[in-house]
């Protein structure tokens, strides 16, 4: 059983755009398009530029995958599994998120 | 021992250079030790666009020498050491400086100098030829205290000097001994035309004008004095009456020189000693010199190819030339004067818009033997392939020359043109060597010329190689794509044009009506990019944000380690002390690393995320406002002091500056735009490294376009001269709406242009003479683009909602720990990788 931490309000996060949760010492970025229900969390660091920015990249697909371009040096990883795109070897963690009675929730166990 | 020869080659100009190329890209480099003189204090340089040294191309810029060219082929060059006698039974050649070295074979590349006629006082001060870097170098000095110019020789070079003369604005004359100008390339009708047309860019000519002496002048400082019993006063003389071949060395040595001057070679390009050749314009072939590049190109390949002993001849050449003096197209081909028997013509003179043609063809019509073109060349390649080739001309050959009135294609398509035709004549690439590179892999102009050297010498040939290159590349099928991404199948400019048809505001409304998928940050940007050029709406305005990257989220610049910096706007570089004080106060409150930039103005670093509101409230209330450093748009007009304090000042330059820098802050552009405002011809505000140069003069201004600095520097192209501030500022906001509203994404104004077809030229038709008729709508663009400005930060920090993104976390007000800073030289720097493990330990403990 997955044990769901409330971040914020579904207000808060921003349209086809990310925001970052702290969630018990972890930086999560958090995206939201909404014309497909898509709410994605993953690791909010960057491992190219070694820096914690992720939230602050842009989002869209590629092939169909939704996926955010890193801000710094534009690499890009898959929301759905964290997969690098340019990078075979490059994946970052990505989290179980769900909006309960407009609330956003956000599970760090697999 | 080494058992190779000695090649001596004496005289590194252009032939003599591009037979060195010839030569180490042979088989004859493990041959011969090759050794090369060369009298000037540089090695050769690009002496056909000399001109351009003018309009800013530096003595690098025309350089013809690859870096490392003479260290990697082992060439010995003498450079500044003329080369003056040579013994041909002994074979030696010895120096100026008294060098002496034994060849087995020897070239004879020395060139040509400028004809003087032996007039009284032809050597009085001030009086030039136009022929070296140096000449032209004493002219631009002289010009400084003169003001008026004369040259004498009005055929292809003299022009290329009158030019010279009015881009030094000195008030300009062409004085000249034949009737008309261009006497050996035009007919009678053409030069007439090609007169009217220099006379009104304020040109004086003077025809059958015969200079007998030159003395001193009443106004000026000399006055000519012609045998018609008129006279010219004039500050500066240039002489340039043809050229004569430099052949002192082989007269000195011995060797056959011709009647008329010119060392006599034959068809391999022999001299009378048959281990000597002679290439260029010191030669004469068939008692025929010729002072063009391209036979002296060929004359080279030939002496290249007889000393592997291959077939080989040296067989005349194709005088053609098509070129631009002062703007007007001016072309000539074959027997431009009809001197064929019975040959027929066929002219087109269009008195409205100052266009002449005329066609010398064969008695049967068939043939093509000679062409004239003034004000419009547009034909020249097509002709010159009818010319060159022999090939059957279409039933009325008048069609070539009349303009088209119905949608009849007279041109002759790259198809029609056989494998060997001669597309560039410069390099002698023909067009199956241009199809098979192309074959393998040139797909680009950049990469073909590359490849084939194909139009990298007088670019004549540009237009005809870029539609063989399209012809080609549609023959096998091959598209070029020029999606924007895999969510628009559509170029840039496709979109813009969308945009403003539809009338298209979000970048979702985009997606849904004509794109797929969610798009990603190379749409969103542009699309953003678009957006705000058109609307100039709030970047930040509900919708828009999803497609500004993090630099216009959060209007600030992101640095390596996340945090951003800050750039408030000072306007031409000016700035009061009280606002020097406010921003040293904030940057030290905030603790943050300051810098001056290359924009002059400060930018401060360090800020986090949250920090950046409340840096701004600080900033605005001490009178600052956006500097746009974050945004694809303008960014800073760099100037220098100017003549309010500067002793050289001509004009206004700080002023002219700020008030450029208020019309033209916020405008979104396809790339950042750099303008810069020099306050005279020092230039020390370097304008013409910027997207808009502006120089003062004693007339006005003088406007330069699309240079750039970074990783591909460009010098800006002048523009347009001596405009008054209001055509100033009408045709900057022309150019840069056609910009915004016709580039690429991420192109750089130097890119745009360079990628337009007609480039500079095309441009200024487009925005002085309103080829399009579009300039009312792009000045209106420009007008509502200036009305509707406001600054971003000001809106930002008035509206509680757009604050929100301002902090790190969405659900915490802690601050990103990983944000860590060390000192270096008394400011902050972020820490590195080591540093932070450090500060995290201490932290610990």
């Amino acid at each position: 059983m997955s044990n769901w931490i409330d971040i914020c309000a579904e207000s808060d996060l921003q349209a086809n755009s990310g925001v970052c949760a702290l969630v018990e010492g972890k930086q999560i970025a958090i995206f939201y398009m909404p014309k497909d229900n898509g709410l994605y969390a993953i690791d909010n660091y960057d491992p190219f530029g070694k820096v914690h920015v992720l939230s602050r990249g842009l989002v869209g697909d590629i092939k169909g995958e939704p996926m955010v371009s890193s801000p710094l040096y534009k690499q890009h990883f898959s929301l759905t599994t964290g997969q690098c795109f340019d990078d075979d070897t490059v994946r970052n963690e990505v989290y179980a998120i769900r909006i309960e009675k407009s609330r956003v929730e956000i599970s760090l166990e697999g | 021992m080494s058992t190779k020869q000695t090649l001596v080659v004496i005289g590194n100009g252009m032939v003599g250079h591009n037979f060195l190329e010839n030569l180490v890209a042979s088989n004859l480099k493990d041959d011969y030790d090759i050794v090369t003189f060369c009298e000037e204090e540089r090695p050769a340089y690009d002496r056909v666009h000399l001109t351009e040294f003018f309009s800013g191309k530096t003595a690098d810029d025309l350089s013809m020498v690859t870096e490392g060219f003479f260290e990697e082929h082992n060439i010995k060059i003498h450079l500044g050491d003329k080369a003056v006698s040579f013994d041909k039974k002994n074979k030696f050649v010895t120096s100026a400086k008294g060098v002496a070295i034994s060849y087995d074979k020897l070239v004879l590349a020395t060139g040509s100098y400028a004809f003087v006629p032996p007039v009284t006082g032809h050597d009085r001060e001030n009086c030039f030829v136009y022929r070296t870097i140096e000449d032209l170098e004493a002219l631009t000095e002289a010009a400084k205290t003169s003001k008026v110019g004369a040259v004498v020789g009005g055929g292809l070079l003299g022009l290329e000097a009158a030019k010279a003369l009015k881009d030094l604005n000195l008030k300009t004359n062409v004085i000249q001994f034949s009737p008309r100008l261009m006497s050996a390339q035009l007919d009678a009708g053409g030069a007439q035309m090609l007169a009217n047309k220099i006379e009104a860019l304020d040109i004086s000519v003077h025809a059958s004008k015969n200079t007998q002496k030159i003395v001193d002048g009443d106004h000026c400082k000399h006055k000519m004095m012609f045998a018609d019993g008129t006279s010219l006063e004039t500050d500066i003389i240039l002489f340039s009456a043809g050229i004569r071949p430099r052949d002192e060395i082989a007269r000195k040595s011995g060797i056959e020189v011709g009647s008329r001057g010119g060392i006599v070679i034959n068809n391999q390009c022999k001299t009378s000693d048959p281990d000597i050749y002679a290439i260029g314009e010191c030669a004469v072939w068939n008692e025929e010199t010729f002072g063009l590049v391209a036979p002296g190109y060929n004359m080279g390949r030939v002496v290249v190819a007889d000393l592997q002993d291959q077939e080989a001849s040296f067989t005349g050449a194709d005088m053609s030339t098509k070129l631009k003096l002062n703007g007007v197209d001016v072309a000539s081909i074959g027997d431009a004067h009809a001197k064929t028997a019975d040959s027929l013509v066929y002219t087109y003179q269009n008195g409205a818009d100052e266009i002449y043609k005329s066609l010398v063809v064969s008695p049967d019509k068939k043939k093509l033997l000679g062409a004239v073109m003034v004000g419009d060349a547009s034909g020249y390649g097509t002709l010159s392939q009818y010319y060159l080739n022999g090939i059957e001309l279409p039933e009325h050959p008048d069609s070539l020359i009349l303009p088209a009135r119905s949608d009849e294609s007279v041109g002759l398509g790259p198809d029609a043109l056989p494998e060997s035709a001669q597309i560039c004549s410069c390099f002698d690439v023909t067009k199956g060597q241009i199809c098979s590179a192309v074959e393998s892999g040139c797909h680009t102009m950049p990469a073909l010329k590359d490849a084939t050297k194909a139009a990298t010498g007088c670019g004549g040939c540009t237009a005809l190689l870029k539609s063989v290159l399209d012809c080609e590349l549609e023959k096998s099928g091959f598209e070029v794509n020029t999606d924007l991404c895999e969510h628009f199948a559509y170029t840039r400019q496709d979109l813009y044009n969308l945009m403003m048809v539809h009338e298209i505001k979000t970048f979702d409304d985009f997606l849904e009506q004509h794109g797929q998928g969610r798009g990603c940050e190379v749409c969103r940007q542009a699309v953003g990019s678009i957006l705000a050029s058109y609307w100039n709406e709030y970047v930040l305005a509900d919708g828009q944000m999803s497609v500004q990257d993090t630099n216009d989220t959060f209007l600030a610049n992101m640095q390596k380690d996340g945090t951003y910096s800050v750039v408030p706007r000072m306007t031409g570089g000016e700035v009061t002390p009280d606002g020097l004080i406010a921003i040293g106060q904030i940057a030290k409150k905030y603790k943050l690393y300051t810098k001056v930039t290359g924009g002059q103005r400060v930018d401060l670093f360090g800020a986090r995320v949250d920090q950046l509101p409340p840096i701004w409230k600080e900033l605005i209330d001490a009178g600052f406002e956006s500097g746009h450093a974050y945004g694809k748009s303008l960014r800073t007009v760099k100037s220098c002091v100017g003549s309010t304090w500067c002793r050289f000042g001509v004009d206004d330059s700080v002023g002219l500056a700020v008030e450029l820098e208020n019309r033209y802050k916020g405008l979104r552009a396809p790339h950042k735009i750099k303008f810069a405002v020099s306050g005279c011809t020092r230039e020390c505000a370097e304008a013409q490294g910027k997207d808009i140069g502006i120089i003062a003069t004693e007339g006005g201004w003088n406007l330069y376009v699309c240079g750039n600095g970074g990783m591909k520097p460009r010098h800006a192209d002048l523009f347009a001269t001596d405009l008054d501030k209001e055509t100033l500022i009408k045709y900057i906001d022309r150019v840069l709406t056609f910009y915004v509203r016709t580039a690429d994404r991420l192109q750089r104004t130097s890119v745009w242009m360079e990628n337009m077809e007609g480039g500079l030229d095309y441009l200024k038709s487009v925005v002085i003479n309103d080829k399009l008729k579009i300039c009312a709508d792009l000045e209106a663009h420009m007008q509502n683009v200036v009305a509707t400005y406001q600054c971003e930060w000001k809106t930002t920090i008035e509206d509680e909602e757009k604050l929100k993104r301002f902090r790190h976390f969405v659900n915490s007000d802690k601050t990103d720990e990983n944000i860590v800073f060390v000192e270096e030289r008394g400011q902050i720097r972020p820490a590195d990788e080591d540093e932070r493990k450090h500060f995290a330990l201490v932290e610990e403990v």
